[in-house]
């Protein structure tokens, strides 16, 4: 082989784009680069960035590019506002409502002392009653905030976690008076403790019996109501703490990971509980971070119930979620603001698949929404639907350099996530570490910090601020439906069957403190309109309560 | 800090209330310590007697209240009224909270002396307890 003429290559193209982008001018405002939960990123993502992998396809594992084969082609997510305040009767007025406007499914807020597994009439429930939901105290109330809506037409969804198990039993004896056999109902509990004890500390119990009531009505489900989704494992909730992203993608995984260890434990069988297990993810303002963060979800996740838990059924492999835009996020500046940054948030939600979503009222960072907020809400979802287009290419970003790079990464950091969980001890024992407590806590902090140095800008706080607030409508509760509610809940006492309400109750004690799958015994104190209250007592004189350490 | 140094103040940070959403009491917290505070966060759901006992013991001169479930017309008054009652109206109550302006201005005349909603920087805060607390800290 002789020598080869001396030739002048050209510069390669990716070098020349390299060299000609270090020698232009940048933006000196001092801006993190970095997504918002602080990855670095390159300025250019080129094919070399590509990850080596077969195609991957939606419908296929491990489902990046979305669990259904026909994407929104098939059908659009279900819009499912998240809506409750004052008591039931103006709730079931606002869900009417709601419904009359096209949304295609329902998602119950419940009031402070109703999450709290508390009655109207208890002293810590004073000022709290209908303010940030509906006041839930019995049966009675549950009969009324669906009167009129038949239940075997709709999904509904409810947010709810302690006392999750009295909601259910409620929702289910409902049912039962219009007709509709559990078994055809439709709709999902939040009943996700773990992320209670990590995030938004709406705990009563101790961690164990609180898995045990999380476990039970997964078993009992998995048999009277199996179509019903009995846990929705909740990233949402962390992430509005002040988590990174991938905090969220890794705890909220490992916190599934962690009830499938349950359920397995108790005996059953993974596919017979795998496919009704559901998520619940936030979508946050750092556009292509989030999306990264649901593709990776499903990736992962179809990863683990394969490979590590060996499930068989392929509905056991797909992560189906529900998004809600990120409130956190929203300001109490220039609150108009609020319906651009939900729709940003709402279509990284569409691009990265998800199942259902709420998009929030640009008011609610000051109050619940008015009617009109409500549906500018609701409407946006719409318009992401109907007009833009997005909805007619399954994983239109699948195949974009820059989106596959950040899917990997985020995978890799929920791994590392994972690993140090593992080391742990696994989940609860992390949690009685304040593990996850403190990275939030640090996470956030760290947040704010860049927030006050203006490395971070957001509108109309550190930056584009303006003197004169226009002042906006907002919702306000009457102070008066306090004492009504308190009322109504002291009348379902007194007009009730004592012996049966006494009766069951003092069975569902016998029953916590054995073995016995507890909701039979549930449904039957809800029936027999015991009070969420008086059920909730009954399992604290047996379980006791739980108290966390502060950490700051 | 120098050995004259008087006595830095001392601030009981409290979640009153059912609510358990603590992000913005936490950074609060950590940002008064960093600025030289002595800070006692209570923890999740304290009631107004439980704030004012821990006031006292601690020998506080400041309680800052956070709240986020929209009961804040219920229970930053009765912060107050408990102080009124245990005879330490010296303890200057301070809060933060998703708190409309119409709320503010009436929380105020009843005793709360100042409020910060969302999106204050911390050092409005810090700027506040420094001109509030002029001589104290060294």
């Amino acid at each position: 082989m002789g020598r080869s003429p001396v030739k002048v290559r050209a510069r390669d193209s990716k070098q020349a784009w390299q060299e000609d982008f270090e020698s232009s001018p940048a933006r000196d405002d001092g801006i993190e680069t970095s997504t918002i939960s602080g990855i670095p990123l390159k300025p250019l993502y080129t094919s070399g960035d590509l990850p080596k992998r077969p195609e991957e396809l939606p419908g296929q594992y491990p489902y990046t590019r979305g669990i259904h084969t026909s994407g929104y082609r098939g059908r659009l997510w279900t819009m499912r506002q998240f809506s409750g305040f004052a008591t039931a009767e103006e709730t079931n007025r606002r869900y009417k409502y709601l419904l009359a406007n096209g949304q295609t499914g329902l998602s119950v807020a419940f009031d402070m002392p109703t999450l709290m597994g508390q009655d109207s009439d208890a002293p810590t429930s004073r000022g709290e009653i209908g303010h940030c939901g509906v006041a839930i105290d019995s049966l009675a109330d549950m009969e009324t905030l669906f009167d009129g809506i038949p239940l075997g037409d709709i999904t509904t969804s409810m947010t709810i976690n302690s006392p999750a198990a009295i909601l259910l039993c409620m929702y289910i004896a409902v049912a039962e008076e219009q007709g509709v056999p559990a078994s055809t109902l439709g709709g999902t509990l939040q009943n996700d403790i773990l992320k209670e004890f990590i995030a938004q500390k709406e705990f009563i119990f101790p961690p164990a019996p609180s898995m045990r009531l999380v476990v039970d009505s997964i078993e009992y489900c998995a048999k009277e109501v199996p179509k019903w989704n009995t846990i929705s494992i909740s990233g949402y909730h962390i992430r509005e703490a002040g988590s990174t992203a991938a905090q969220e993608l890794a705890f909220t995984l490992a916190d599934g990971m962690a009830y499938v260890d349950a359920c397995v434990e108790r005996g059953m069988r993974i596919d017979d509980f795998a496919p009704r297990l559901s998520f619940f993810f936030d979508a946050h303002i750092d556009f292509f971070e989030e999306i990264a963060k649901f593709r990776a979800a499903r990736r992962i996740w179809a990863r683990w119930m394969r490979e590590r838990y060996g499930a068989q059924d392929e509905r056991s492999w797909k992560l189906r979620f529900h998004t809600q835009t990120a409130g956190v996020s929203l300001t109490a500046q220039q609150p108009e603001l609020n319906i651009a940054r939900t729709a940003i948030e709402a279509l990284a939600a569409v691009l990265g698949g998800t199942q259902s979503l709420h998009t929030n009222a640009m008011d609610e960072v000051l109050a619940l929404p008015t009617d009109k907020s409500a549906r500018i809400a609701l409407r946006t979802q719409q318009l992401l639907a109907y007009e833009s287009g997005v909805a007619n290419t399954i994983d239109p970003l699948g195949g974009s350099y820059f989106i596959e790079a950040l899917t990997d990464e985020m995978e890799k950091q929920a791994e590392s996530y994972f690993k140090r969980i593992e080391e742990l001890g696994g989940v609860i024992p992390a949690i009685e570490a304040s593990f996850f407590q403190k990275e939030i806590a640090d996470a956030a902090f760290q947040y704010q910090r860049e927030l006050e140095s203006k490395q971070r800008i957001m509108i109309g706080v550190n930056d584009f601020t303006v003197d004169e607030e226009v002042p906006i409508e907002i919702l306000r509760i009457d102070p008066r439906l306090e004492a009504e509610q308190v009322a109504r809940v002291r009348e379902v006492r007194r007009k009730r069957d004592q012996a049966r309400c006494s009766k069951a109750l003092s069975e569902l004690r016998k029953a916590a403190a054995g073995s016995d799958n507890l909701m039979p015994y549930i449904l039957e104190s809800v029936r027999a309109y015991a009070t969420e209250g008086e059920i909730m007592n009954t399992l604290i004189e047996v379980f006791g309560i739980y108290t966390e350490r502060a950490v700051v | 800090m120098t050995s004259t140094a008087v006595r830095p103040v001392r601030i009981i940070v409290a979640k009153v209330g059912l609510d358990g959403h603590d992000r913005g009491v936490k950074v609060v917290a950590r940002a008064l310590r960093d600025a030289g505070y002595e800070v006692i966060y209570t923890g999740l759901r304290q009631t107004p007697e439980m704030v004012v006992d821990a006031a006292l013991q601690e020998d506080a001169q400041v309680i800052g209240l956070s709240i986020h479930s929209g009961a804040h017309m219920t229970l930053f008054p009765a912060v107050v009224q408990e102080l009124k009652r245990r005879k330490a109206t010296d303890i200057v109550v301070f809060g933060g909270g998703i708190i409309p302006d119409d709320d503010i201005a009436a929380l105020k005349k009843q005793g709360v002396e100042k409020l910060f909603t969302p999106g204050t920087p911390l050092q409005e805060i810090v700027d506040w307890l420094k001109q509030r607390f002029p001589a104290e800290k060294s």
